[in-house]
Formats: structure tokens, C-alpha cells, sequence
């Protein structure tokens, strides 16, 4: 299988929860082990789409009880014989080898998963800033050379592009290193905050200069914070940024 | 076929505005702008959006990569089986 991984360096490992919350796309090549009409198995490939029920294979690094996975959409692309070619769009955690041999059972001719290129993990896209092994190792060496800055940017990214799709807040030069010492995230460190938080989300708390300070559980929701005066609005869940970025500015005893 | 449900967004179609609280500015003394972080820590603080060729697993390129830039702590973001 081959595609889109992202490989997190030193401190952004911390990211990779993010990317958990943000769906994956991949082509998928299936093979049919029977003939069956293209347009049975376009209808079969919608009847995947949505809620899906998979059990983990038995190879899975996870507990193997069946658990729910969400389609977003499953395209049909082409069909040559009994090859065929579809774009699935779904949650982190979707067993594509799993989906195919259960189109296969539906359609009733039986089918496997041949090839698997993932084209998206996250915000991240086989279009978009994408590098292959050998890339790496030649503008790697080319910086070491060099040490000019842009040639770093051509492979690397900054980890906060990886919380390009789960919602932000920004705050406070003033409230950040609180943050940085695990304190949760209150009313008045609230700059600007994106739309679509709810109770229960995942986001991500940004410095006005963009740095990622940590990812927090949001307890309240975008219209409730823009409203609130005090109180906790995101429980800190997982610190980014290391302590003494920012000054500090709270009292101790106030965590 | 058709759907009783709405067909769920994917994470990348969801649209997302932002909306200002309170105005404040940043002090140019303390962090960095993420791309404009010194290089050594430009690095450490960075993802590399990896072409997987097919054949070695995941945890093998990261294992590569880790060996090419001559790094401690390298990890990837789902398995992208071998």
C-alpha cells in the first residue's frame, strides 16, 4: 500500500491524536472472483456508505470486537473485467481490505482488496506538499550544505498543519503558559474562536502568531463562549508547546 | 439507491468561520510564527507528508526517516499497511 503518511518529527508526535479525528481517503483497486454488472456494483458500493459495521481482522493491533465506522462517501471510478477501481472517503480506522471482502459478500461473487493508495490523511493530500523518500534524504542534505531555511520547507511542515481541520481558539499571549502547565482554558483568555464547537470537541488552542499551544476538550460550545465572561471553556488535554515559551502571568496556586 | 439519512460531511468539506471576542495583539518577543521558527526547532516542531512506497511498513519508513535526518523520536500518523 502506498500514499499519504504523515511522519511526525521530535515534539509533533503529540499531533497525531488530531489526525485520528480527521478522516482518510484512499483509491482502492478491488478484485470481483466473479462477474457481476457495473451498475450492481455501483448500487453496492452506496450501500456502504454511511454507518458500517466492521470487526477488526485478526492481525489488528486493536481489540477485535465489532465496532461502527462512518463512510463518507465510496465513488466508483472505473471497472475493466472484474477490476474495480473506487475513492473511499471514511473515518480513521476503517479496514479497507475488510470493506472490499464485504462488497464482495454482497454482491455475492466474493472480492478482495488488490491495491491501496491513501490520498488523504487529514489535511494532508497527495496534492499538496507531498515528498518521497528519496526527496527527504536529497533536500535534507542540500540543507545541511546550505542551512537556508526555505529548502526546509519543501519537505517539512509545521505541526500545526495537522490541526488545519479540527476547530481553533486563539487567546492570549497572557494565558498561555498557563496552558503550557496543563491549566484548563478560561473565558477571559478567549481572542477569536472558529464556528462549530460543541460540548465534547476536540480543539486545538493557538497563539495570535498561530503556534499551537495544546489540544483541549471544549466544554462549551462557539455561541456559549462567545458569551461567557468566566469559567472554563476547554479542558487541556494534550500540551504542544513547551513552558516558558510565553511569560508567565498567573499566580502559583491558581492551577 | 437513496439515503433516509444526510450523508455525513467528511472532516475537509466542514467550513468553518472565525469569530473575534476580543481584540489584542501579540508580543513579537516571545514564540515564532510556525514558519518562521528557527530551523533546529522548525524541525523538531514539523511533519513531513510522506509518499509511502509500497513494500516496507510504516513503522519501517519512520525508522528510515529518523535514520536520515538523524533525529530521536519519529512517528506516523495511521498504519498504512505494508
Amino acid at each position: 500500500m502506498t500514499g499519504v503518511l504523515p511522519i511526525t518529527l521530535e515534539e509533533s508526535r503529540k499531533v497525531v491524536q488530531a489526525l485520528l479525528y480527521s478522516g482518510k481517503e484512499y483509491v482502492c483497486l478491488m478484485k470481483l472472483h466473479g462477474n457481476v454488472a457495473e451498475e450492481r456494483v455501483k448500487e453496492v458500493l452506496k450501500e456502504f456508505e454511511d454507518t458500517i459495521y466492521q470487526r477488526p481482522p485478526l492481525r489488528a493491533s486493536v481489540k477485535r470486537r465489532l465496532r461502527t465506522r462512518k463512510i463518507y462517501y465510496n465513488e466508483f471510478l472505473e471497472m475493466s473485467g472484474r477490476n474495480v477501481l473506487f475513492k473511499v472517503g471514511c473515518e480513521g480506522g476503517t479496514y479497507i481490505r475488510k470493506l472490499c471482502y464485504d462488497i464482495g459478500e454482497v454482491l455475492g461473487c466474493g472480492a478482495h482488496m488488490q491495491e491501496l493508495r491513501r490520498t488523504r490523511a487529514g489535511p494532508f493530500t497527495e496534492n499538496e506538499g507531498i515528498a518521497t523518500l528519496h526527496e527527504v534524504a536529497y533536500w535534507f542534505r542540500e540543507w545541511q550544505e546550505r542551512k537556508d531555511g526555505e529548502i526546509l520547507r519543501k519537505f517539512i511542515q509545521p505541526m500545526e498543519k495537522a490541526l488545519a481541520l479540527i476547530p481553533k481558539i486563539y487567546i492570549r499571549d497572557s494565558a498561555v503558559d498557563a496552558i503550557c502547565h496543563g491549566a484548563s482554558l478560561t473565558a477571559p483568555g478567549v481572542l477569536s474562536l472558529e464556528t462549530g464547537i460543541k460540548v465534547g470537541s476536540i480543539v486545538a488552542i493557538l497563539t495570535l502568531k498561530g503556534e499551537a499551544v495544546a489540544l483541549a476538550m471544549a466544554t462549551a460550545s462557539t455561541e456559549e463562549i462567545l458569551n461567557m465572561n468566566h469559567g472554563i471553556v476547554a479542558k487541556t488535554e494534550r500540551v504542544l508547546m513547551p513552558r516558558g515559551t510565553y511569560p508567565k502571568c498567573w499566580k502559583s496556586g491558581e492551577i | 439507491m437513496h439515503h433516509l439519512m444526510p450523508r455525513s460531511t467528511p472532516p475537509w468539506e466542514i467550513e468553518r468561520k472565525t469569530i473575534v471576542k476580543t481584540e489584542d495583539k501579540t508580543d513579537p518577543k516571545y514564540g515564532h510564527k510556525p514558519e518562521e521558527r528557527p530551523a533546529e526547532e522548525y524541525i523538531r516542531y514539523g511533519v513531513i507528508n510522506l509518499d509511502k512506497p509500497a513494500g516496507p511498513t510504516s513503522h519501517e519508513i519512520a525508522a528510515w526517516v529518523k535514520r536520515i535526518l538523524n533525529l530521536k523520536q519519529v512517528g506516523h500518523g495511521g498504519t498504512l499497511e505494508a
